[in-house]
């Protein structure tokens, strides 16, 4: 069944990069999304249901522009870091606590941390993330989860678990 | 109408990949250096795509250009923590100012801070 899903994916991609009907791009794009979904398949969702189901969808639309305000912030954060004459930073490595449990939730939490102000995701280990912090404010786990992690949580949750 | 927006987005991105090349050259340890130029050149290098999108429209080259920009924002994060995560266990040491090294305390045996040197 998810090898079926993961198929279909990746050939509306195919669909999207070519943006041809050409019987020649057809063929081709039909191989290489079977290799691919021969070789890289297993490592997909177990349950892709949950691609169907509307809430899902309709937090992560409201996800991006969240997303995309905090990047264009943490821009902003390192452009004053990098141009200020006494370049101000105060660096190390804390560690938080999260409250996902699935797998891909905690990847998107990493890569949303790593994009955002200050904050780059160096290891996770079990309900454990390191984070290196450009301007460390507290390095108490509980103080720090909740300043770095928590507003990612709750779409987060509501997207993949 | 959209022409000027997407030029002006092409800019902002342009402006931010320098930035995170004059980051590069001026923050001191390898980890601090990661965090401008991931930030910066993937907020930069997605403006640039984005601008693209603007200027054509729903043609082969701007539907391209969406796509790449989503690839980028998925895999640019992981490639700066798969470097982080390699110079953390190769031993690589933090600048003398940093504060606190919880990874070192947990995993390495003692803070992976560099001593300042004395002066003589």
């Amino acid at each position: 069944m998810r090898y079926v899903i993961y198929f279909i994916i990746g050939f509306c991609l195919w669909l999207l990069l070519t943006l041809s009907v050409n019987l020649d791009h057809l063929v081709a794009g039909i191989i290489v999304v079977l290799l691919g979904t021969i070789i890289f398949g297993g490592y997909f969702t177990d349950k892709p249901i949950k691609f169907l189901q509307l809430h899902r969808l309709f937090w992560l639309i409201i996800y991006i522009p969240v997303f995309i305000w905090c990047m264009v912030k943490a821009n902003i954060d390192v452009a004053y870091r990098v141009l200020h004459p006494e370049r101000p930073i105060k660096p190390g490595i804390i560690k938080i606590k999260t409250t996902l449990k699935t797998n891909i939730a905690k990847v998107f939490l990493a890569n949303s941390i790593t994009l955002t102000p200050g904050t780059m995701t160096c290891e996770i280990d079990g309900d454990y993330l390191y984070i290196h912090w450009i301007w460390v404010q507290t390095s108490y786990v509980d103080k720090a989860s909740r300043i770095i992690a928590r507003s990612f949580e709750k779409y987060l949750r509501r997207i993949f678990e | 109408m959209i022409s000027p927006i997407g030029w002006i987005i092409i800019w902002i991105g342009v402006f931010f990949d320098i930035l995170g090349a004059v980051g590069l050259v001026r923050f001191p340890d390898v980890y601090n250096r990661l965090q401008a130029s991931t930030k910066c050149v993937t907020l930069g290098t997605f403006g640039i795509m984005i601008g693209i999108f603007l200027l054509k429209g729903f043609s082969p080259m701007g539907i391209k250009a969406l796509i790449c920009g989503g690839f980028l924002l998925l895999t640019s994060p992981v490639a700066a923590h798969a470097l982080m995560k390699g110079s953390l266990h190769f031993g690589t040491k933090m600048w003398k100012g940093s504060v606190v090294d919880k990874y070192g305390e947990d995993k390495l045996g003692g803070e992976q801070i560099e001593k300042p040197k004395e002066e003589k």
